[in-house]
């Protein structure tokens, strides 16, 4: 029980009807850390994260951060004490424009409260974060509905609804799925200027090479249980993680 | 050749955007007349208009205000098939503070209002957390209820309902309080809907998980958005107490949901500019037919139907549209 | 005395049942809350009388015929207005408690008023057990809504058919991968939750007359059976029933019967206080949705 562990998961189980989605899972995160959290399909990574966010209450089990029990509270609570999410299937508010997107994360009251109580020039303030994740000022893409962004845009806007709530840590639900090479390494540098500022970081991710490069550390699930945990290259030579990618052992 | 419509801004909306409005006086008519008109509409009618169609005018304010309240759930997500419940409550409440303590009309208003729409908010409260289809369960219920418990229990009056209420000082005060009523609120909710705050609740509606995921606690909000649509409609009841200087069972009646919801659905849902001409349409249009009676329900029935399937977006969003832009065949290359 | 209570309240119970077993099915499977439920009961009724009176049909064809013509109603309403605009529910509430009211509201403004629009018992006996009187018809209407609940619980259960309709209700967009054809599958639960509206209808009415303002009522209980009990929960309708059966029964044998209502109304209070999804609701807030 130290002050290094910024996030503890204690022993978490969920199951849905008949469902063990997650069995005894433990692991915990130190401040600054980038975690990759990753597995085959179906293997729990999502749950986790509905787990840990308040969207989803265990069946058993504790959540700790910040070395208080979280376990339990309602999700908006659970933001507001800074956790922030993506989520995997990305759905902006589709009738409004892109910043206007991002002026409902800025108007809870985390971050009224980290303003000190004003909320100033919440369209200014949108359309700095929408520039800060990539939406190019001068061509006044942040202005378009958010009905006819296309994919990496609709990502990089998720992004910035999360980065909006200056959170602590922040769980990435496979950002880099459906982006091509470029996009993904022109999102890259966003998230390490995320890790420089001290965030901490999860991130749910299939493409592996590419989060291997920023991850300092994964936790592999399978079938709703941790099959290893440590550094990225180490746990890829564990027998039981490449049989569970693969299928077999290489 | 192919075409397709094309739809483009008039040439005076883009002028009269921004500063550029001040530049001339027909840009700033073009701006202001939309506004204006309804506005002195409202104030100058009372003054042309024999008794009877004052007493229409009333109407007209009532029912928009019921519609605007329905609207302002609508836009955060709850379909209400019972605004009698919030009517009916404001009503009882002004009739019982004024027979049963003497409370005197004007001061007897805003209180009912407020208790009312506190109350219809506490009934609602638990469903608010559920799937919208239990709400709209819910608050059609609940008013049909309340009819037979007081049949059933005679309180506040029974079957006969509490009567010689006091009525406002003056038919002129009447009519003036509940237009003056009707603009403050169709304006200023107007502007609560337009600003952040209800565009958390529109987005409410449209993505309550990413609310959340915002750190918004979205039950909260949505328990205001009840609070003020039941004090609305409360505002509404409570008012109508003084004008007949009765409270009965009535109050609960479907006429009272119905009305409001075809008003909105008509007029253009999501604007509650919608909802007051929705209103101004249908309510005088019941007293011409007054004549064929139960056939009138029947109407709102097939118009609910027929503008949410064909015309959803309702007139005034129509008329919105051909206002502010025209349209033209173009070619297809 | 206790035991004919008793008994009354059995039957009751399984008139609620039945009420509610149609808008319960239909909203189970597809999602859709059918607020025209009451008007098709009605409807229904009115039909058979007709094919009754005017065209001299004998009775069990007559009842027959009215099923299955509120059934391709139920169908056409859907084709015709609740497909456009299915997938925002607020819509779909406001269309069909339009089409509801407008076919009430015509019936009772075309005067089809009056004890004369009444349908005959189906059975004309009774049977004496003890100092209690049992009508025919009563029992008629218990076995039916018995069978009709096992029925329905072994359809959705054991047959193909049943589970795609158990697929859908849990997951739309899964079921959809599997070729299931959700248009279809909503047509037919609407028109099936019509279908029972109409038997239920066909066995109940006879006990009394048609009235349009009795459809307000059945929608009224249906939704109080279904809210109670938690929508879309076959298992729900049958306790929901028996609760409320048993406790209207119970007061107005006990207390007076003009307080039936107020228990009905206290029951759907309390139980939305103390879990709002219903006994067996199977809403989770928004856990299921995630």
């Amino acid at each position: 029980m130290g002050t290094a562990t910024f996030l503890r998961v204690n022993s978490l189980f969920k199951n849905f009807g008949g469902i063990q989605a997650i069995t005894d899972l433990s692991f915990e995160l130190a401040q600054g850390e980038l975690l990759g959290l990753i597995g085959p399909n179906g293997s729990g990574k999502t749950t986790a994260v509905n787990l840990i966010t308040g969207f989803v209450k265990p069946s058993r089990g504790e959540i700790v951060y910040r070395g208080r029990s979280i376990t339990g509270l309602a999700p908006h609570k659970i933001v507001r004490l800074g956790i922030a999410r993506t989520f995997q299937m990305v759905r902006p508010f589709y009738q409004l424009p892109a910043y206007k997107n991002v002026i409902i994360p800025l108007y809870s009251p985390r971050v009224r409260q980290l303003a000190g109580g004003s909320y100033g020039d919440l369209d200014a303030v949108a359309l700095d974060y929408l520039e800060e994740v990539g939406f190019e000022r001068d061509s006044h893409v942040a202005y378009k509905s958010a009905s006819v962004l296309p994919q990496g845009y609709l990502k990089r806007l998720e992004l910035a609804k999360a980065i909006a709530l200056k959170p602590d840590l922040i769980i990435l639900d496979e950002l880099f799925s459906g982006l091509s090479l470029a996009e993904v390494a022109s999102i890259i540098p966003i998230i390490e200027k995320l890790r420089k500022e001290g965030k901490t970081i999860i991130m749910i991710e299939h493409r592996l090479k590419e989060l291997f490069r920023i991850a300092d550390r994964v936790v592999v699930l399978n079938y709703g249980r941790k099959i290893a945990d440590g550094p990225a290259q180490q746990a890829m030579q564990t027998k039981e993680v490449q049989k569970a990618y693969l299928g077999a052992e290489c | 050749m192919e075409r397709r419509l094309e739809r483009i801004d008039r040439g005076i909306k883009v002028r009269s955007e921004d500063v550029f409005a001040l530049s001339s006086w027909r840009e700033m008519l073009y701006l202001l007349s939309p506004r204006v008109v309804p506005v002195l509409g409202f104030l100058l009618l009372p003054l042309v208009l024999d008794n009877y169609w004052q007493k229409v005018l009333l109407s007209v304010a009532v029912f928009a205000l019921l519609a605007l309240s329905w609207d302002i759930l609508a836009q955060a997500g709850m379909v209400s098939l019972g605004q009698a419940l919030f009517f009916g409550l404001g009503a009882y409440c002004s009739g019982i503070l004024n027979h049963a303590l003497g409370c005197p009309p004007l001061l007897a208003l805003p209180v009912a209002t407020v208790l009312g729409g506190l109350m219809g908010a506490v009934v609602l409260l638990p469903v608010v957390r559920l799937r919208g289809v239990y709400f709209s369960m819910v608050t059609l219920i609940i008013p049909l209820m309340f009819v037979r418990v007081i049949e059933a229990t005679k309180i506040f009056g029974g079957t006969e309902g509490l009567s010689g209420i006091a009525p406002l000082p003056s038919k002129w005060i009447e009519l003036y309080l509940i237009v003056a009523v009707l603009l403050a609120a169709l304006f200023g909710f107007r502007r609560m809907m337009n600003s952040d705050y209800g565009l958390v609740l529109k987005a409410i509606k449209d993505n309550d998980r990413s609310v959340t995921n915002a750190g918004i606690n979205i039950f909260w909000y949505k328990a205001q958005a009840l609070f003020i649509a039941a004090s609305i409609g409360a505002l509404a009841g409570a008012f109508m107490t003084h004008v007949y200087m009765f409270v009965g069972m009535p109050v609960f009646a479907l006429d009272y949901s119905i009305l409001p919801i075809a008003a909105a659905v008509v007029g253009g849902p999501g604007s509650l500019a919608g909802a007051v001409l929705g209103a101004s349409i249908l309510v005088p249009l019941s007293e011409i037919l007054r004549g064929i009676g139960g056939l009138r329900i029947v109407f709102y029935g097939c118009f609910l139907v027929v503008f949410i399937v064909v015309l959803p977006e309702g007139i005034f969003h129509y008329i919105q549209r051909k206002y502010h832009q025209f349209e033209r065949w173009v070619e297809v290359e | 005395m206790f035991l004919g209570t008793v008994v009354y309240a059995i039957f009751n119970s399984a008139i609620l049942a039945l009420m509610a077993l149609g808008f319960n099915l239909t909203f189970g499977i597809s999602g859709v809350a059918n607020f025209a439920y009451g008007a098709m009961y009605i409807l229904s009724a009115y039909l058979s009388w007709m094919f009754l009176h005017f065209l001299n049909f004998p009775y069990w064809l007559s009842v027959c015929v009215s099923i299955v013509f509120t059934m391709v109603l139920g169908a056409l309403m859907y084709r015709y207005v609740l497909l456009r605009v299915r997938g925002q529910p607020l819509s779909e509430v406001i269309a069909t408690f339009g089409i509801g009211l407008a076919i009430l509201e015509l019936f009772q403004y075309l005067g089809f008023v009056g004890y004369e629009y009444s349908l005959p018992v189906m059975i004309d006996k009774s049977i004496i057990f003890g100092d209690i009187v049992v009508d025919m018809q009563r029992i008629l209407i218990t076995a039916v809504a018995i069978f009709l609940m096992a029925g329905l619980w072994a359809f959705t259960h054991h047959t193909r058919i049943g589970l795609a309709f158990r697929g859908i209700a849990q997951d739309e967009r899964t079921a959809l991968t599997f070729g299931i054809d959700s248009d279809r599958i909503g047509m037919i639960s609407v028109s099936l939750g019509c279908g029972l509206a109409a038997l239920a209808a066909a066995v109940i009415i006879p006990l009394g007359s048609i009235s349009p303002g009795d459809g307000y009522d059945v929608l009224m209980k249906a939704l109080a059976v279904c809210i109670v009990g938690g929508l879309g929960s076959t298992g729900g309708v049958i306790v929901a029933s028996v609760f409320i059966g048993f406790a209207e029964r119970l007061t107005d044998t006990y207390i007076s019967s003009s307080w039936t209502m107020i228990v009905s109304l206290a029951a759907i209070l309390i139980v939305l206080m103390v879990k709002p999804s219903g006994l067996f609701g199977r809403q989770k807030e928004l856990e299921e949705r995630i």
